[in-house]
């Protein structure tokens, strides 16, 4: 559980991220923050791993202060996958990419073996073993990444803008990822600026503005709103401006779900035809 | 991070950034001989308190004040890697001779980091390129040169990423001995690299793209013209020299020993 209390965050530079931050995130939940560049999103979710200490207020991770323990004891609970892929990858190979966290967090030879294993096979990089990830492509990088930090099973996952730069394909994995990890019970936080990607995934969504949480709910709820979305300058998913623009019809607004809009639809048509 | 803010071109308008370029390279050269020049204590202590009008009125002194915090590390270092030699020479025992020494070694290397700081701190990259051009040096070669006093920030920034990026993966930069520790930072470095040239083959694709060197004689919206306040600082410079070299040649410099002891 990562709770988090009033929390404010000045950067050195006297920039003020987060001004007054308060939230919940229970385990298993998954969790999508969305908002402009530049409202506090990363800050944020920097605070969950320990790699930002707020400047005012407090963070507990599974009931610990954030302020009074190491990042390499929180980031053992709660792994963080950043952006850009091309930020962590250093070893010559895929392997030793991803038993690095493993062996900083002091594992034995053999767990570090099996998890290897694991990591390789659910993220479909087996081939890639002995291959040196930079001569990767650019969505392989970012599933060395992932599996770099899945390897040591954290409790909770955060990943900072997964879907960019990836293709459909990519993405629909990434997708089908979260809801197994959720089925685990893990607790799944991502950083998007991807409003399709989020109406599929229909996770409880934060959206924030200058440093504060502006909308807090369900997916369904907050992305069918066109006045929440305003504000923070998102668009509607397709499917929502369609049934926004049927709305005359008698048709619901709040869907963001391909089939729940075929169904409607169906049944709309069907209507008609008698 | 905070050395390399001690570097940063900040845009604020005082007398000392309204300078030109070229004037306050070669004052910052002349600090330079005269700091390398001697050894003493009392003429380094001059250097560096002459800086100190110019700073203030650069209106930079938070800046520089960080860039000396950022130097301090550095010369800690110099100053004991100039004492424990002399100790173990002189037979385990330091004399005040010595002890000045270091400290005027010190001095030195703050002296010249001072006046480098302070050239960055009120010179645009953009000013220093034109000053580079309008000295006839090639413009790929002031080209490069702007572009990579451009991208510091930007590495600095950068390498905080990537520290948080593999501190996320429980990497301790601060576990281990000096070895482990110097090793540390290896996940770091190569990412940084790596991306670092990356983002050049990026660059230069962009630039070529928007026709980078098509015409082999450039002009410049700006030209630097030297004005009242450069030939002052000219003859400020001028001045530092002449009076150095004559002090070096015929006044014998006496160090705080021989003054007091």
């Amino acid at each position: 559980m990562i709770e988090v209390e009033d929390v404010h965050y000045v950067y050195p530079n006297n920039v003020e991220a987060l001004k007054g931050v308060s939230l919940t995130v229970k385990d298993g939940e998954f969790v999508a923050i969305m908002g402009q560049n530049g409202a506090g999103k990363t800050t944020l979710v920097k605070h969950f791993n320990g790699l930002l200490k707020p400047t005012q207020g407090t963070v507990r991770v599974d009931g610990v202060n954030t302020k009074k323990t190491s990042i390499a004891t929180l980031a053992k609970n709660v792994g963080f996958v950043f952006q850009n892929p091309d930020h962590q990858l250093f070893s010559e190979t895929v392997e030793e990419e991803i038993s690095f966290a493993l062996k900083n967090f002091g594992f034995e030879a053999e767990v570090i073996e099996k998890r290897l294993d694991w990591a390789l096979n659910l993220l479909g990089l087996t081939q890639y073993r002995k291959t040196s990830p930079f001569l990767l492509s650019g969505g392989e990088r970012k599933r060395v990444a992932l599996a770099s930090v899945l390897a040591w099973d954290p409790q909770a996952l955060v990943l900072d803008e997964p879907t960019i730069g990836q293709d459909h394909e990519q993405k629909e994995r990434l997708r089908q990822f979260i809801v197994q990890m959720q089925a685990q019970g893990k607790t799944v936080v991502i950083v998007t600026h991807d409003v399709e990607f989020v109406a599929e995934c229909n996770p409880r969504v934060l959206l924030m503005k200058e440093g504060k949480i502006v909308a807090d709910g369900e997916g369904k709820e907050i992305l069918t709103s066109p006045e929440i979305l305003a504000q923070s300058s998102i668009v509607l998913p397709q499917i929502a401006q369609v049934f926004m623009q049927l709305e005359s019809l008698g048709l619901p607004r709040d869907v963001i779900d391909i089939y729940e809009a075929k169904e409607i639809l169906l049944k709309v048509l069907k209507e008609r035809r008698k | 991070m905070s050395v390399f803010d001690g570097l940063k071109y900040r845009k604020v308008y005082s007398p000392i950034h309204n300078l030109d370029p070229r004037m306050k390279f070669l004052y910052v050269i002349a600090l330079f001989v005269v700091a390398i020049l001697f050894g003493q204590i009392i003429p380094l202590l001059a250097l560096f308190v002459l800086q100190i009008p110019f700073v203030l009125l650069a209106r930079v002194q938070k800046q520089w004040l960080r860039s000396l915090r950022g130097a301090a590390f550095l010369a800690a270092f110099i100053f004991l890697a100039n004492i424990i030699p002399r100790f173990f020479y002189s037979g385990y025992v330091l004399t005040a001779a010595d002890w000045e020494y270091s400290v005027a070694m010190t001095l030195r290397f703050v002296v010249l980091v001072e006046s480098f700081s302070v050239f960055f701190l009120t010179t645009s990259p953009d000013h220093l390129g034109l000053a580079l051009e309008q000295t006839h040096v090639p413009y790929e070669f002031s080209f490069a040169f702007t572009t990579a006093v451009r991208f510091v920030p930007v590495l600095a920034e950068e390498a905080q990423t990537i520290m948080d990026a593999q501190k996320a993966r429980g990497l301790e930069m601060e576990k281990g001995n000096f070895m482990k520790r110097i090793r540390n930072y290896i996940p770091v470095l190569i990412p940084l690299i790596v991306s670092a040239i990356r983002r050049s083959l990026e660059l230069a694709e962009a630039m070529e793209s928007r026709a980078w060197g098509a015409t082999k004689k450039r002009t410049n919206l700006y030209a630097l013209k030297l004005r009242r306040g450069d030939f002052a600082l000219l003859a400020i410079t001028v001045g530092i020299l002449a009076v150095a070299i004559y002090v070096y040649l015929f006044v014998p410099v006496p160090t705080l020993v021989q003054l007091f002891g």
